[in-house]
């Protein structure tokens, strides 16, 4: 047998392997750890810990900083199923103690107030996997080149309002196409309008898709909405405020499973959205100042 | 050949891609029905508790036993190997194995992600060296019965085993660009 020589950790092909794991999957945001229990009843595929859903951080304001860890580790405790949290935008020392905590994988997120308004954490100083939001092929890559294992488009959080993460999806798989149609002597000039390294640009060019898994987040809130971002080419969905601020968190997440899995299916995802109570309240997102759309954070 | 791919959660557009690549053809399979004319099963690697409520809800406990009995193969990765054995250990209260294969396997048996590890393999029955290992929140196999072949080891745990027409790797090939474990599935377990 082999010895421990050949055994690594912290490799990007397990942080980008966990991505891959969860696709297909729903990955729901939760605040203690009933909640986590519920989700993973459900048959969510992993939790985000926080101390409050996004709806809730857009309600009250201020600055929103990482969750408590008791919270945290509370909600490692309660479930079996992979456990995400967020920190700040460039806060790489709250990223340092989520992954004291244990946690599987940080969401380096805009739904918390920026902590760096120029650099995002280095992510490859790190050997836990972390989550980015885009919205954009230039920003996915970016982030992916400062180590980020796995993307998100962004949508606008806490506003159960999908058409932003329609937006962002769209122009991701938009410009993933034109790359892929240009010719090798056209990429220079692509990196440079996309603003991202031309080593990345080029694998996308040769490949024709993102080189880690793109989830879909920000604003789904039923069945349909997750089915949509499916058949839109995500690999799968984050929801955050759709499932907790609605009216049977338990039935609802496990109609959005269900809807996930059989995306292309409209007679399953018929079934399920029957009788799943009130959703949760939407936003427009005109009726939102830009100075507070979460969105427009990161760089 | 035809071989399906559970497609209910995780990794199985790798494997379809991997099959396709060595000239089966591949289905992905959401619907117990669509068992029916494959001559192997792939439970890849995913959630085990998102993966196994799918099944249940969409009944494919017992269409999956009833197929193998009629000798499809199965092979699960990581996820789908736990979901294989006879008993699975740390499972969640109402998480029903299979239990087509008699091994006992151990949930989550490293830890948590960041002891999620690659390793050099020594897979019996492969050929041209060693088979690089990726690790995911792995399970292990704590208990092999009558009948099972250990084909490799890491540390003194079972990382891949074979009884007859079934297979289980707690790794994850199709993550590998290696496609000799899927070959070897196609050559050796399916008509087993």
């Amino acid at each position: 047998m082999n010895g421990n020589s050949t055994t690594t950790t912290g490799t990007l092909r397990v942080k980008t392997g966990l991505a891959e794991m969860l696709k297909g999957g729903v990955i729901m945001d939760v605040v203690s750890a009933e909640q986590a229990k519920i989700a993973e009843d459900a048959g969510a595929v992993a939790v985000m810990a926080l101390e409050r859903v996004p709806a809730d951080i857009r309600a009250a304001g201020g600055v929103a900083r990482m969750a408590d860890p008791t919270v945290v580790e509370q909600v490692i405790k309660a479930v079996s199923i992979p456990v995400m949290a967020k920190c700040r935008i460039g806060h790489f020392v709250e990223a340092q103690v989520l992954q004291s905590l244990g946690v599987d994988y940080i969401d380096e997120s805009e739904v918390l107030t920026p902590a760096d308004e120029e650099h995002h954490v280095n992510k490859w100083d790190f050997a836990v996997p972390f989550v980015c939001g885009c919205r954009n092929l230039g920003e996915a890559l970016r982030r992916i080149a400062e180590g980020a294992a796995m993307v998100r488009t962004k949508g606008e959080p806490g506003t159960g309002n999908v058409v932003e993460a329609v937006r962002h999806m769209r122009t991701v798989t938009d410009q993933i196409a034109w790359v892929a149609g240009l010719r090798e002597e056209q990429l220079f000039a692509a990196a440079k309008d996309l603003e991202a390294p031309y080593e990345l640009v080029k694998w996308v060019h040769d490949n024709g898709r993102l080189p880690v898994v793109n989830f879909s987040a920000g604003g789904i809130a039923t069945p349909a909405d997750a089915a949509l971002m499916m058949q839109l080419g995500c690999d799968g969905v984050f929801v955050g405020s759709g499932i907790f601020k609605s009216g049977d968190p338990a039935k609802r997440a496990k109609a959005i499973v269900e809807a996930t899995t059989h995306y292309q299916d409209a007679d399953i995802i018929a079934k399920v959205s029957r009788n799943l109570g009130e959703a949760m309240v939407g936003i427009n997102i005109s009726d939102i100042p830009e100075s507070e759309r979460m969105q427009e954070r990161g760089w | 050949m035809r071989i399906g791919v559970l497609a209910l959660q995780g990794a199985f557009r790798e494997h379809m891609m991997t099959f396709e690549a060595l000239g089966a053809t591949s289905v992905a399979v959401r619907l117990p029905e669509q068992l029916n004319d494959v001559s192997g099963l792939v439970i890849p690697g995913g959630e085990s508790t998102a993966i196994s409520k799918l099944m249940r809800t969409y009944g494919f406990y017992d269409a999956i036993r009833q197929q193998h009995g009629a000798g499809m193969a199965v092979w699960g990765t990581c996820a789908g190997a736990i979901l294989m054995a006879r008993t699975i250990l740390d499972a969640l209260p109402d998480q029903e194995p299979l239990g087509v294969m008699d091994i006992d396997v151990r949930r989550n048996a490293y830890g948590r992600q960041i002891d999620s590890f690659e390793a050099d393999l020594d897979f019996r029955g492969l050929s041209d060296g060693t088979f690089r290992g990726v690790f995911i929140r792995a399970p292990w196999i704590e208990r092999t019965g009558e009948g099972v072949d250990v084909l490799a080891e890491h540390e003194g745990r079972v990382v891949a085993a074979r009884q007859r027409t079934l297979l289980v790797t707690t790794f994850h090939p199709e993550l590998t660009g290696d496609p000799r474990v899927h070959r070897f599935f196609l050559d050796e377990v399916v008509g087993a």
